[in-house]
């Protein structure tokens, strides 16, 4: 199945967004890990930016930049949201308050508990009203993500954005599902090529398990390992690469994805 | 009337766990008589009243030998639903006739196994602040309940979760259909589970929305939910010519956000209408064509209000409906698929099911609200789900 990539937005440690990642996951630019911060979502009104979760924040910020590379308008189309495992800050409020002698839940902290609770916030901000799945499967979140967003188009989305995001878990949470960092990636994706594709990805899915392709540089591969939902950084890196290149990224224990990405000629700096 | 013929899917087999009983003899039952499984909630010793609808058995269900790693309340009423009416004879015979790595595994939950990290929470060892005997990735994290099924059934195709809140397991009927469309697989296991844990009791009761009675939907004294929990699977796969008049095809899903608020629907339900709305399209049907509604009626006021209008809007006073969570309590996740069961049975077995707890309707409310279960030809059903985030749900099934 072929499909297109318009529009790419991320935020992890070290890599505040699109254009600043590009030359580092290239191996242009030394990667320097720093924390991330999610840019401020025009889609955020400033007296909810205090108030909404981290998840949330991210969630918005790779949304709003990788619409904007795209020129679409992100109320007119379909969302697949994926994550390993949602908002653990909240998770953990909940499980605490649940033990303590009061056991009074806040509401909002309870809607907030939702693993839709990103995708909520997104339609309720930006207006939009298509279809959206949030969806999980562990560690390869991002592979089911990608694989939904491929099928939502073939059955005739124009567009769809699929965004990936994971923060870690607070302690004791944390020792037992360690994320290394925040992160999060969001690519629009469309079924037509368009004036604004970047890239094209011709996808298989394999009944084979296969060796997930890499990062070069050792400090992207460590991020990689350590976030599920930066198993998407060589599809990025690919995406932006130049040359034709295969991506395989690894899907359940006993199958994978592979990627033939095809960087749009013209269309890089 | 064309379009889905072409593209419909056959709901081969599929297996239920409800309060109201273990498989789909007793369910039907259950249903046919206007039962309710809904009880006085004694779990986790909650402060404030309120109703269940638990399941019988789950407590001593436990998941041993080489999957006892899955052992939760959630991955317990899902072995149930599995154990029942030979689902696992009908996995089997499609793991032979199309390969294991061509069958996909789309389930949803709310809850997952959440349950288990309250206990684990419960039991920290003081000293070190740890969690004991707690296995985060096969228990709490939401793939769990898929990464079950694919171990215990030995199913190689894809596989994730959908969670979506309340329109978790309906939502997994749209995503086998796209998935074996786009050819990623040619069969699909879909449905899903929720339980009952002290975080949707106690997240609930804070929002204010737990009766503490038994739920009424539609009632004009309705004043909240009663939680249920329950769990639900179906086979989807094309139909094909063993397929007989009994079989049940998927014909529609159609799939709306609100953009409205999280936790409170939009006052007229224009979400949900345009969800209704893009189901019977793509079943080809016109609104006439619905034999009966099975409701998402949680039975809070502002809820089953917004829900009203828009079924009212759509469908006018003559389409009989109903909301089958008097019976069951508000399964959370698992309701979509639990309904659509509802769905077949009312297709199968020729009747429309009541509403048990209900007893005057709300004056204001527009649609042709069933009381009472009655005999009737039904060939075409709508099941509506909707969840927090303002996501909307609704499927169209139909004789074949």
């Amino acid at each position: 199945m072929r499909i297109y990539v318009e529009g790419v937005g991320i935020c992890g440690p070290g890599l505040p967004d699109w254009q600043a990642a590009r030359p580092m996951l290239a191996g242009r630019q030394t990667y320097v890990q720093a924390p991330a911060v999610p840019a401020p979502s025009s889609l955020l009104p400033p007296n909810e930016r205090r108030r909404a979760s981290l998840i949330v924040k991210f969630a918005l910020a790779v949304g709003t930049e990788a619409f904007a590379a795209s020129g679409r308008d992100a109320a007119g189309f379909a969302t697949v949201f994926t994550s390993s495992g949602g908002d653990g800050d909240t998770i953990h409020a909940i499980m605490s308050t649940l033990t303590s002698e009061s056991r009074e839940l806040s509401p909002t902290r309870f809607h907030n508990s939702v693993h839709n609770a990103a995708a909520g916030y997104w339609s309720i901000l930006s207006g939009a009203k298509a279809a959206s799945s949030s969806i999980c499967a562990h560690d390869d979140s991002f592979a089911a993500g990608l694989l939904e967003a491929a099928a939502q188009l073939s059955a005739g989305e124009p567009a769809v954005a699929l965004l990936a995001y994971d923060v870690q878990y607070p302690s004791p949470l944390a020792e037992l599902r360690p994320i290394a960092a925040a992160f999060a990636a969001a690519l629009i994706l469309s079924f037509e090529p368009s004036d604004s594709a970047i890239a094209s990805l011709d996808l298989e899915l394999l009944a084979a398990p296969g060796a997930a392709t890499e990062m070069a540089l050792p400090g992207l591969e460590m991020l990689r390992l350590g976030v599920p939902a930066a198993r998407c950084l060589p599809l990025l890196a690919a995406i932006d690469g130049g040359n034709i290149a295969d991506v395989t990224l690894a899907y359940l224990e006993d199958m994978a994805i592979v990627l033939r990405v095809c960087p749009m000629a013209g269309k890089f700096s | 009337m064309s379009k889905f013929t072409e593209n419909a899917l056959a709901i081969s087999d599929f297996s239920i766990v409800t309060s109201l009983g273990t498989g789909q003899a007793e369910n039907l039952a259950a249903l046919r008589e206007g039962q309710s499984g809904l009880s006085l909630c004694s779990f986790d010793d909650v402060p404030f009243a309120a109703y269940a609808g638990a399941v019988a058995g789950v407590d001593v269900a436990e998941i041993t030998g080489a999957l006892a790693g899955f052992d939760c309340r959630n991955n317990r009423l899902a072995a149930m639903a599995l154990g029942s009416d030979g689902f696992l004879d009908s996995i089997a015979a499609a793991r032979s006739r199309y390969g294991a790595a061509r069958i996909g595994v789309f389930l949803g939950t709310s809850t997952s196994g959440l349950l288990q990290t309250e206990i684990a929470y419960r039991d920290m060892d003081k000293v070190s602040g740890r969690l004991e005997n707690f296995d985060y990735a096969r228990t709490h994290n939401t793939y769990s309940l898929a990464r079950y099924l694919r171990t215990a059934l030995g199913l190689r195709g894809p596989a994730f979760v959908v969670s979506t809140a309340c329109a978790s397991t309906a939502k997994t009927f749209a995503n086998a259909a796209r998935m074996i469309a786009a050819g990623f697989c040619d069969a699909a296991i879909v449905g899903g589970a929720d339980s009952l844990c002290a975080t949707t009791l106690f997240g609930f009761h804070a929002l204010g929305v737990m009766a503490p009675e038994p739920c009424r939907p539609f009632d004009v004294a309705r004043n909240g939910i009663s939680i249920g929990e329950g769990a639900g699977f179906a086979l989807l796969e094309r139909q094909q010519a063993k397929h007989g008049s009994d079989t049940v095809l998927l014909l529609g899903v159609g799939e709306t956000a609100d953009a409205y608020h999280m936790s409170a629907p939009h006052p007229e339900g224009e979400g949900a209408r345009q969800a209704m709305a893009l189901a019977l399209q793509q079943a080809g049907l016109e609104p006439r064509d619905i034999d009966y509604i099975n409701l998402h009626g949680t039975a809070t006021p502002a809820g089953d209000a917004a829900e009203d209008q828009a079924v009212a809007s759509l469908f006018g006073a003559d389409v009989p409906c109903s909301s089958t969570k008097g019976a069951t309590g508000h399964t959370l996740g698992a309701s979509g698929v639990i309904e659509a069961i509802f769905g077949i049975f009312a297709i199968r077995h020729g009747f429309l099911p009541g509403s048990p707890n209900t007893e005057k309707l709300d004056p204001e409310f527009r649609s042709r609200y069933l009381l009472q279960a009655a005999p009737a030809q039904v060939n075409y059903v709508m099941s509506n789900s909707f969840g927090f985030g303002g996501v909307n749900c609704s499927l169209v099934l139909g004789r074949s």
